[in-house]
C-alpha cells in the first residue's frame, strides 16, 4: 500500500473512531481506500513480518520448524529495518528456550513489547515462565510452530502436542489455520493482548503452515498502526518496573493469599474472548478479512458437524465446500480463540440441526478421557444443556477423533471418513483418522480415492535432490506466478531424512480460487523427475493425473529414453495417456556453467510446458525472478542462469509414446531377500516412502529398534568412489579413519582365505611386523559411499611417476558397482582380526578394528562422524552412548534406517536420545546404573563365591580390565559365570545372572554438538564435569548449531557469520576446555582429526582409560562452514596452525606423578588467522557484507588466538604445583 | 638538489614510486609511504578473475547444502546487499586519495576484455590519478601464436584509453618474443607508460608432498638486470614513460635504473623487508650520491647510460653476452 493511500485508510479508521463506532467504517470503504498487497511467502515469514514490527525485544533459540522466523528477525535486524516504532527490535539468542523465555519475562516485566518463536521441547522449557507471564496479567504473543512433543521418539513435524502441553500456563490459545491466518492472527494476538493483558500463544501447524508457501494478502504498516492502539502500548510501558516508581513483583505467598490471588484473574479471562472478537472486527473493517470466536462454514442447517482448529481445518473446509456442493448436510466450526474458550460462543456458533459432532484433536493424551479440545467442547455442551437446556433440535452425539500426528497426511479422504463416520447410527469414539490400527481398532476406514480438488486448479509435483536446486526453482516458480498473475499459488516441499543425496519432493498448486487443500498433490497435470535415477526408487508416475504431463531429465535423447524406462513406469505412461518429455539438463546446465544445478533448466522447461504464460513471457518473467533472486550475489550468477534459460528449449524433446510397453525391466527389489523379516517387512516400506501404508501392529510399542539397518539402505548416491591402488598404499590407515560413513573398510587376514575371493578383489601382504603372514585390503563399500573424497585428500601415498594418482582416487562408479559390490560382499565375509592382536594406539593398526557405526545419513564428508566412528572402533562392544539432540541424533536415530550395527557376537553401541538440554544427564544416569550394578554383582558374587568357584570369583572380582585382552578374559569368565549360574535355581542366582554383564568394563559416552555442549546442556555437563563419574564426553564442535541450519553458539568464533549473527558474532569463542580443566580432575582434550590425527587418537584411549570424567572437544568441519567438504581437513589443520584450535591434553594423573597435566600438543602458530578466515565463507561473507565491521573483527580473531597461545603457553610451562589438581574421586573411579 | 621527475605527464616530487603490493592495503601504510619519501603510490592489484571468483564461490556456499534437509534449508543468513564488485577498492582510492597529497595510481592485474575498461573508469571517476594495467598472462595454449598474444594485450590497452582520460601504464612481463616491438605498438597504441617488468607467482615444487606450491618470491637485488637492460634499449626509442620495477631495493639500483632511462623506479620487496620508512633512506642515499657525484637533478642523469647514450650500445646486445661467458673462469 502507499503511504497516501494508507494514510487515507488511517485517517477513515480514525473518524470513525472518534464516532466510538468503529464498525460503521464498512468493508467497501476501507477496501476502496486501500490497495491490496500480495506476497508469496511461508508461514513463518507471514508471522514474523508482523511480530518483528510490533515488538521492541524478541529472545531466540533455534528449534525446527520455528527458527526461521527468529533467523528472518536477525537477518532485518542486522540489515536495520525498523519496527513499527523506528527502531531495529532487539534480537538477542539465549542459551536456551528457557533462557529466552527468562529474558523475554525480565523484558516484558520492564515494560518493552517482547516476544519469542518456539516450537515442540521449546515451548516445554519455557512453561515455568508462561505461567509467571500469565500469572502477572503481562502482555505478550509467543508464537510457535506447532510440533510434536518427544515420546517414543522424537518428530521434528507438525502436530498439537506442544501448544497442548502448555495450555494449563494461563494464556489464551490462538490457531491460524493458514499462512494468511498466521500472518493475520499475528496482528490480532497483539492487538488483544494489549487490550485484555492475557498473554497469547499464537500458532500454526509446524511444517504444514510455517513451512507452507501461499499467496497472502500482506497487512501494511498503516493497518498495524491501526490496530495497535498506543495507549495500551504506553499501560504496558508503565506497568513496567522502574526504580522511578518502585513496585514489589513475584513475592511468595503463603495459605492465606495466595488462592484468593490467584482468582482475582477471572475477570481478564472472562473479559478476554470478547476482547478478541472486537479486535477481530476492527481487523475486518481494515482489511475485509472476518473472523469470529468460532468460525462456522458449511450448511446452515447441518446434522453433522466437524470440530477443528489449525490447517486441518482447511482441508476440512474445502470437502464441506464438495460435500454441501453435492447436497450433503454437513458443516465445520473452526476455533479461533481455544482459550479461554468460549463456551457460549461455541454453542451458538453450531447450527440448532446439528445431530453428531467428531470434535477432532491433533494430539495425544494417553490415559485421557478424550484430547483437549473434545474435552472442552463435551464441557461446554454438557454445561449448556444443564443450564439452559439444550439448543439444538436434539441433543447432538459427540465423539472425539485424532489425526495428523507429526504432520501425518490428513485428506478430504479422511475428512470424508469423518462425516461418514457421523452419520453412522454409533458412530466410533476416541477414534483415529489417517493411519490404519490394527492393534486397538480405534481407526476409522475411509476411501483414499475420494477428492475434492476442483479441476481448474493446476497442481504438479517434482522429484529432485537437495543439490540440484529443485527445491529451490519452484519456491521461484510459485513466485512468478503468485505475483505475477491473479493465480493463487501454493508450494510445499517434502524433504529426505537423511542429509547426503538427500531427495526433496516439490507439490506446487496454483488456481483462481484460494487454495485450503493442507495436504500433498496426489493427481497432478504436471510431474516434472529431475533425477532419471529416482524413477525407480519412488513410484514417481503415481502422481501423474490421467492425460497430464511427465517431464524426466535424462542423459537420454527422445528416441532412446522409452527404452531405458522400466516395464512398469512404461505400463503407467500407457495407461494414464501421459505426455512425456526429455531434456538433459545437466548437459545444458554445464554448458551454462551452472555444475550440477539444474533448476533454471527445468523451470524453463516447466513453463514451457505447462502453459500458464505464453512462453517469452515466461522466460521474460523467469529472468527477472533469476535477476531478483541472484542479482545481490554478482552479475555472473545472473549471465549464468540467463544462459541456461535460452539454451535449454531447443534442447527440450517430446517423446513419441508407443502404445505398448516394451521393457522387460522391473526395479529393484529396496532391501534384498534375505535382509531380516523387521528390515523386509517394516524398515523396506519406510525406504520406499509407503511407511503411512504400516498398521500400529507393525511398530515397535516403546519406541526400540534393531540395530544396524543402513546397512540394507543402499543409497547408492555417489558419482565417483574411490579406487584402491595396493602398489600405492602404504596402509597408513588414515582413509579408513577419515571416512565419514565408514565405507573404506581395512581387513587383515589369513591368505588361505582369498581362495574364493572375486577376480577382482585386491590384498597384498600386510607391512606390519606384527601381521607377517597375513594380507591385508582396503576395500570400499560402492553403494554406501556418499563420494566425499576426504579419503582421497587424506591419502598420503603418491605414484612415483606421476604424483596426481594416489594409492586412493576416485573414478566413476558406473563402471565399478557391480564388481565392487561383489568385492564389498566377499570382504564382509572375511573374519575380523583378533582385537587383541591390534594396537590401538597407532592409526595405521588401529583402522583394522571394525567400525560399528556405518553409513549413516550424514552429509558427504561431515567432520563429526569420523570421530563417532572411532569411538566404536576403539570400545564400541562395551559402550553406551547417550546422544544429545543435534545432527548426531539424526544420523545416529533417525529412521528408516540407523547406523549404530553390531560385531559377529552380537555386541555394539547401545544408543538413546534424550533431549536436547539434558544429555550429559542422561549419560550420567548410565553411569549410575553401571556402577550401582556392578556393585551389586560384586556383592553377589562374593556371595556366591563358594558356590559359583572362589577362584573364578576372584579372578572376576580382580581382574584388570585396561586393555583388550583383559577384558576378553573377564568377559569369557563372566560367560563361564553365567553358565554356572544358569544351572542354580536360586534367587541370587538369577540376580546375579541379571547383573553380571556389568562385571565387565563399560565405556559410558555423552555425545553431542557445541549448541548442546556450550549453551542449552552447559548447565548439566558441568555438573556432570564437577561429579567426578567415570564418563566421557565427546563434544563434537562445529561451532553452530548445525542441524538446525547454521545458528550461532557459543562456541562460534569471533567473526563468523552465522544466522542470529547475519552481522558476524562479535563476541571470542567460549573456551569450553579450559574451564572444564579447571576442575583439577576432569581428563581434558582438544582434538582436530585432520590436524593431528595420532594426537586424536591418543586423546580418545587417554580419556576413556581415564577412571573419572573425560572431555574431549573435537573440531568437527561442518556445511555450515562455507567449506569445500572435500577438504574439511584442511580447515581443520589450518584452524590449527593459526591458532585459533590449539591442541592440547589435560591428563589430571599426569599430576599425581608429579608432572604437569597440561600438555600443549599444538606447536606455535604458523599461518595468520586470516588464512584459515579466507578458506571459510562464513568469515568471508562478513567482508562482502558488512566490510567496514569484518576488518574490525578479524582482527580481533588474530588477538584471540594471540591471547589464547600467551594462556596456554604459560600453562604448559607451570609445573604441576602451578596448576590445580585434584584426584579422581577414588569411591566412583574403580572399575 | 631537483629529485623532481615526470612520468606519464605526472609531475612527481621524486622517481621513488611504490609498486602495487599488499602494503598499500592500508591507507596508514600509504601515509607512511608518503611520510617516508615515495612521490606516488601504485595501490595493490584489482584481479579481474579474483572478482568473478569471489562471486562465485560466495553463491556457491550459500546455496551448497541448502533445500535438502527439512531441518536446515539454508546454511546462512539471508543478506540483502553484498559488497561484490570492485567497491571496497574504489572506496579505497577515495579514501588514500583524502589522507594524502601524492598521486595515487590504481592498478588492474588480468588478461581478457570483459569488466576491465567500466572498471578503470570507475578507478577515474573514484580519483585515481593513473591506472596501472598489469597485464599477466601466461599463453599456454600450443596453437595460440605470439602475434595474437600481443595484439590482446593492444586490444585492452586501446579499450581502456578509450574510455579513461587519466594517463594508463602497461605492466608487461618479459617473455615477449618481440619486446621492443611489442613497446612500439603500446607506445602507438596510446600507453602513456611502460612499467618494466611484472613478477609472476612462480611454482615451485615441495618435495615432502610432492606437491606443486605457488608462492611469492620477493626480489633479489640482481633481479634489476632485466628491466635495467630494456629500459635501457627503449629509452628514447618510445615516447610512454618508463618506470623501472624488480629488483630495485637500494639508491644505487635507483641510480642505475635512472641512468638506464627510467622516469621513475618502484619499490616493494625492500619495503616488505625492511620497512616502509626504507624509503626515506634511499632518499638520503639517493641525494647524498648525487651531492657527492654533483649531479643536479634527476632529469640530468635519466637517460644518461641508456643504450642510445652509452659509448658502446653492443654492451645491451647479444655481443655483450658472449664477452660476458668468455669472462667466467673455467673452474666455475
Amino acid at each position: 500500500m502507499t503511504n497516501s493511500v494508507g494514510r487515507r485508510a488511517n485517517a477513515i479508521y480514525k473518524v470513525a473512531r472518534r464516532r466510538d463506532d468503529v464498525l460503521s467504517v464498512t468493508r467497501a470503504q476501507t477496501r476502496d481506500a486501500m490497495m491490496r498487497h500480495f506476497k508469496t511467502i511461508d508461514g513463518n515469514e507471514a508471522a514474523a513480518h508482523v511480530a518483528y514490527r510490533l515488538n521492541e525485544v524478541v529472545c531466540i533459540y533455534p528449534i525446527t520448524p520455528s527458527s526461521p522466523m527468529g533467523e528472518l528477525s536477525d537477518a532485518w535486524s542486522a540489515a536495520d529495518t525498523p519496527n513499527l516504532w523506528g527502531l531495529p527490535p532487539t534480537i538477542m539468542e539465549m542459551q536456551s528456550e528457557a533462557g529466552a523465555a527468562g529474558a523475554v519475562h525480565g523484558a516484558l516485566q520492564t515494560g518493552a513489547l517482547t516476544t519469542t518463536f518456539t516450537s515442540s521441547q521449546g515451548l516445554l522449557l519455557m512453561i515455568p515462565n508462561m505461567f509467571k507471564i500469565a500469572g502477572e496479567l503481562t502482555a505478550a504473543v509467543f508464537h510457535v510452530a506447532a510440533r510434536s512433543v518427544a515420546t517414543h521418539a522424537l518428530s521434528i513435524f507438525g502436530d498439537h502436542s506442544d501448544v497442548m502441553a502448555a495450555r494449563t500456563t494461563g494464556f489464551a490459545f490462538m490457531p491460524s489455520a493458514s499462512v494468511q491466518e498466521a500472518h493475520d492472527f499475528a496482528l490480532i494476538a497483539q492487538a488483544a493482548t494489549l487490550a485484555t493483558r492475557v498473554p497469547f500463544v499464537h500458532f500454526f501447524d509446524g511444517f504444514r503452515t510455517s513451512h507452507e508457501i501461499q499467496k497472502i494478502e500482506v497487512l501494511d504498516d498503516e493497518t498495524l498502526r491501526t490496530m495497535i492502539d498506543e495507549e495500551l502500548v504506553l499501560a504496558h510501558r508503565a506497568r513496567g518496573l522502574s526504580p522511578d516508581h518502585p513496585v514489589v513483583r513475584g513475592t511468595a505467598q503463603n495459605p492465606d493469599v495466595f488462592f484468593q490471588a490467584r482468582e482475582s484473574v477471572n475477570r481478564f479471562y472472562d473479559a478476554c474472548p470478547q476482547i478478541v472478537q472486537r479486535t477481530m472486527d476492527r481487523f475486518a473493517t481494515l482489511t475485509g478479512r472476518c473472523y469470529k470466536l468460532f468460525d462456522y462454514f458449511g450448511d446452515p442447517d447441518a446434522e453433522r458437524v466437524i470440530v477443528i482448529m489449525g490447517s486441518g481445518a482447511e482441508t476440512v473446509r474445502e470437502t464441506v465446500a464438495w460435500l454441501t456442493a453435492n447436497g450433503e448436510s454437513v458443516g465445520l466450526l473452526v476455533p479461533r480463540l481455544y482459550r479461554p474458550f468460549d463456551a457460549k460462543a461455541f454453542i451458538e456458533a453450531l447450527p440448532p440441526t446439528v445431530q453428531a459432532i467428531a470434535i477432532l484433536d491433533r494430539t495425544k493424551e494417553p490415559g485421557a478421557l478424550g484430547e483437549p479440545l473434545y474435552l472442552d467442547a463435551v464441557t461446554a455442551l454438557r454445561e449448556q444443556e444443564t443450564r439452559n437446556g439444550s439448543r439444538f433440535i436434539e441433543p447432538p452425539v459427540v465423539i472425539g477423533g485424532r489425526y495428523g500426528l507429526s504432520s501425518k497426511e490428513f485428506t478430504p479422504a479422511m475428512v470424508k471418513g469423518v462425516y461418514d463416520e457421523l452419520a453412522k447410527d454409533e458412530p466410533k469414539n476416541h477414534f483415529t483418522v489417517g493411519i490404519t490400527d490394527d492393534v486397538t481398532h480405534l481407526s476409522l476406514e475411509y476411501d483414499p480415492a475420494f477428492a475434492t480438488e476442483p479441476a481448474d486448479r493446476f497442481r504438479s509435483v517434482f522429484f529432485g535432490l537437495g543439490s540440484d536446486g529443485t527445491v529451490g526453482a519452484n519456491k521461484n516458480s510459485i513466485k512468478i506466478i503468485g505475483e505475477g498473475t491473479d493465480y493463487y499459488a501454493q508450494g510445499y516441499f517434502v524433504y529426505d531424512s537423511k542429509k547426503a543425496g538427500s531427495v526433496t519432493v516439490s507439490h506446487l498448486r496454483f488456481g483462481t480460487e484460494p487454495i485450503r487443500s493442507a495436504y500433498l498433490v496426489e493427481q497432478a497435470q504436471f510431474v516434472g523427475c529431475h533425477q532419471f535415477g529416482l524413477l525407480n526408487k519412488f513410484d514417481v508416475v503415481r502422481y501423474a493425473a490421467p492425460n497430464g504431463t511427465l517431464l524426466l531429465n535424462s542423459p537420454y535423447g527422445p528416441d532412446e529414453i522409452w527404452h531405458c524406462l522400466s516395464r512398469p513406469t512404461q505400463e503407467a505412461i500407457i495407461d494414464r495417456t501421459l505426455r512425456l518429455f526429455t531434456i538433459d539438463a545437466y548437459a545444458v546446465a554445464r554448458d551454462a556453467g551452472m555444475g550440477g544445478r539444474i533448476n533454471a533448466v527445468m523451470q524453463t522447461c516447466f513453463f514451457a510446458i505447462s502453459g500458464i504464460f505464453p512462453r517469452d513471457e515466461a522466460i521474460a518473467r523467469i529472468k527477472d525472478a533469476i535477476a531478483d533472486t541472484y542479482g545481490g550475489k554478482g552479475d555472473e550468477i545472473v549471465r549464468m542462469n540467463y544462459a541456461a534459460v535460452d539454451a535449454t528449449l531447443d534442447r527440450l524433446h517430446k517423446v513419441k509414446v508407443p502404445s505398448e510397453a516394451t521393457s522387460t525391466g522391473e526395479p529393484a527389489a529396496v532391501v534384498p531377500d534375505h535382509a531380516p523379516d523387521f528390515i523386509r517387512n517394516i524398515t523396506a516400506p519406510m525406504i520406499a516412502g509407503r511407511g503411512d501404508s504400516l498398521p500400529v501392529s507393525a511398530l515397535p510399542c516403546d519406541g526400540t529398534f534393531p540395530m544396524g539397518t543402513t546397512q540394507w539402505e543402499k543409497r547408492n548416491i555417489a558419482q565417483e568412489i574411490p579406487v584402491w591402488e595396493p602398489d600405492i598404499c602404504i596402509a597408513c590407515g588414515k582413509c579408513a579413519m577419515v571416512c565419514p560413513h565408514a565405507v573404506i573398510r581395512i581387513k587383515v587376514y589369513e591368505p588361505s582365505h582369498l581362495d574364493l575371493a572375486p577376480p577382482t578383489f585386491k590384498s597384498f601382504d600386510a607391512k606390519d611386523r606384527e601381521w607377517q603372514g597375513l594380507k591385508y585390503t582396503i576395500q570400499v563399500a560402492p553403494e554406501d559411499c556418499t563420494g566425499c573424497a576426504l579419503c582421497v585428500d587424506v591419502c598420503p601415498a603418491k605414484d612415483k611417476t606421476q604424483t596426481r594418482r594416489k594409492a586412493l582416487n576416485m573414478e566413476p562408479v558406473a563402471l565399478l558397482r557391480d564388481a565392487e559390490k561383489a568385492n564389498w560382499d566377499f570382504f564382509l565375509t572375511l573374519p575380523e582380526l583378533d582385537r587383541s592382536r591390534v594396537k590401538h594406539g597407532n592409526i595405521r593398526q588401529s583402522q583394522v578394528l571394525e567400525p560399528l557405526f556405518e553409513f549413516s545419513g550424514a552429509c558427504a564428508g561431515c567432520g563429526e562422524t569420523p570421530y563417532i566412528k572411532l569411538v566404536t572402533q576403539l570400545f564400541g562392544d562395551r559402550a553406551l552412548i547417550a546422544n544429545a539432540t543435534g545432527c548426531s541424533s539424526i544420523y545416529g536415530g533417525n529412521l528408516p534406517t540407523t547406523p549404530y550395527t553390531t560385531n559377529t557376537d552380537g555386541r555394539g553401541p547401545a544408543w538413546s536420545n534424550s533431549l536436547f538440554e539434558d544429555n550429559a544427564e542422561f549419560g550420567l544416569g548410565f553411569r549410575l546404573t553401571i556402577d550401582r550394578q556392578r556393585q551389586w554383582a560384586r556383592l553377589l558374587l562374593k556371595q556366591l563365591a563358594a558356590d559359583v568357584g572362589t577362584q573364578l570369583a576372584d579372578e572376576i572380582l580382580n581382574a584388570v580390565q585396561t586393555d583388550e585382552a583383559g577384558i576378553f578374559e573377564q568377559r569369557a569368565r563372566v560367560e563361564t559365570l553365567k553358565n554356572i549360574l544358569a544351572q542354580r535355581d536360586t534367587d541370587s542366582a538369577r540376580r546375579l545372572t541379571s547383573v553380571a554383564d556389568m562385571l565387565v568394563k563399560k565405556s559410558v559416552w555423552i555425545v553431542g554438538g557445541d549448541g548442546w555442549a556450550y549453551d542449552i546442556g552447559f548447565g548439566g555437563l558441568d555438573h556432570v564435569l564437577a561429579g567426578g563419574r567415570d564418563v566421557n564426553i565427546l563434544v563434537l564442535d562445529t561451532e553452530v548449531y548445525s542441524n538446525t541450519g547454521g545458528q550461532m553458539s557459543k562456541a562460534t568464533p569471533r567473526a563468523a557469520v552465522a544466522k542470529f549473527a547475519a552481522a558476524g558474532k562479535p563476541a571470542r569463542k567460549k573456551d569450553l576446555a579450559l574451564m572444564a580443566a579447571g576442575y583439577g580432575n576432569v581428563y581434558v582434550a582438544r582434538v582436530a582429526m585432520g590436524a593431528k590425527d595420532e594426537h586424536t587418537l591418543r586423546a580418545f584411549l587417554e580419556a576413556e582409560s581415564y577412571p573419572g570424567p573425560s572431555l574431549i572437544i573435537a573440531y568437527s568441519h561442518c556445511i555450515a562452514h562455507g567449506i569445500n567438504m572435500t577438504k574439511g581437513l584442511h580447515s581443520q589443520k589450518a584452524a590449527v596452525d593459526c591458532g585459533l584450535w590449539p591442541l592440547f591434553r589435560y591428563d589430571p594423573r599426569r599430576a599425581e606423578s608429579g608432572e604437569n597435566p597440561f600438555q600443549l600438543d599444538s606447536r606455535a602458530p604458523s599461518i595468520r588467522v586470516k588464512d584459515y578466515m579466507l578458506m571459510e565463507n562464513r568469515f568471508k561473507m562478513l567482508t562482502k557484507s558488512h566490510p567496514a565491521l569484518s576488518a574490525e573483527l578479524w582482527k580481533a580473531a588474530q588477538h584471540d588466538a594471540d591471547t589464547l597461545r600467551q594462556t596456554y603457553e604459560r600453562l604448559a610451562a607451570n609445573g604441576a604445583g602451578d596448576t590445580v589438581t585434584k584426584k579422581a574421586d577414588p569411591a566412583v573411579a574403580t572399575t | 638538489m631537483d629529485l623532481s621527475t615526470t612520468y606519464m605527464g605526472l609531475k612527481l616530487s621524486s622517481p621513488l614510486v611504490v609498486s602495487a603490493s599488499p602494503l598499500s592495503e592500508s591507507v596508514d601504510n600509504i601515509r607512511h609511504m608518503e611520510d617516508a619519501g615515495a612521490a606516488a603510490v601504485v595501490l595493490f592489484s584489482l584481479f579481474e578473475e579474483q572478482l568473478s571468483h569471489e562471486r562465485l564461490e560466495l553463491f556457491h556456499h550459500l546455496t551448497f547444502g541448502s533445500e535438502s534437509y527439512a531441518e536446515a534449508t539454508s546454511y546462512f543468513p539471508e543478506v540483502p546487499e553484498y559488497t561484490l564488485g570492485p567497491e571496497e577498492y574504489l572506496k579505497h582510492i577515495t579514501r588514500a586519495k583524502r589522507a594524502v597529497d601524492i598521486p595515487i595510481i590504481a592498478s588492474l592485474n588480468g588478461f581478457s576484455l570483459g569488466g576491465w575498461t567500466d572498471f578503470a573508469r570507475r578507478m577515474q571517476e573514484a580519483g585515481a590519478d593513473a591506472v596501472e594495467l598489469n597485464i599477466y598472462h601466461i599463453p599456454t595454449d600450443p596453437t595460440v601464436a605470439a602475434e595474437l598474444v600481443e595484439s590482446g594485450v593492444i586490444e585492452i590497452l586501446e579499450a581502456v584509453k578509450s574510455q579513461v582520460a587519466i594517463p594508463v601504464a602497461v605492466k608487461l612481463s618479459p617473455y615477449y618474443t618481440a619486446m621492443a616491438h611489442l613497446a612500439a605498438r603500446l607506445d602507438r597504441a596510446g600507453a602513456n607508460g611502460l612499467v618494466l617488468f611484472n613478477r609472476f607467482y612462480q611454482p615451485d615444487i615441495d618435495l615432502d608432498r610432492l606437491e606443486v606450491t605457488p608462492n611469492v618470491l620477493l626480489s633479489q637485488p640482481q633481479a634489476l638486470r632485466l628491466p635495467l637492460r630494456w629500459i635501457a634499449i627503449l629509452y628514447g626509442r618510445i615516447s610512454a614513460s618508463l618506470a623501472a620495477t624488480s629488483g630495485i631495493h637500494d639508491a644505487p639500483d635507483v641510480l642505475k635504473m635512472l641512468m638506464a632511462g627510467a622516469d621513475v623506479t618502484m619499490m616493494c620487496a625492500t619495503l616488505i623487508r625492511n620497512g616502509i620508512g626504507h624509503l626515506t633512506t634511499v632518499k638520503n642515499d639517493l641525494l647524498r650520491w648525487m651531492e657527492d657525484n654533483e649531479y643536479a637533478s634527476v632529469e640530468q642523469m635519466k637517460g644518461s647510460m641508456s643504450q642510445q647514450h652509452v659509448h658502446d650500445p653492443a654492451t645491451f646486445e647479444r655481443a655483450q653476452y658472449m664477452r660476458a661467458l668468455q669472462t667466467i673462469p673455467v673452474w666455475q
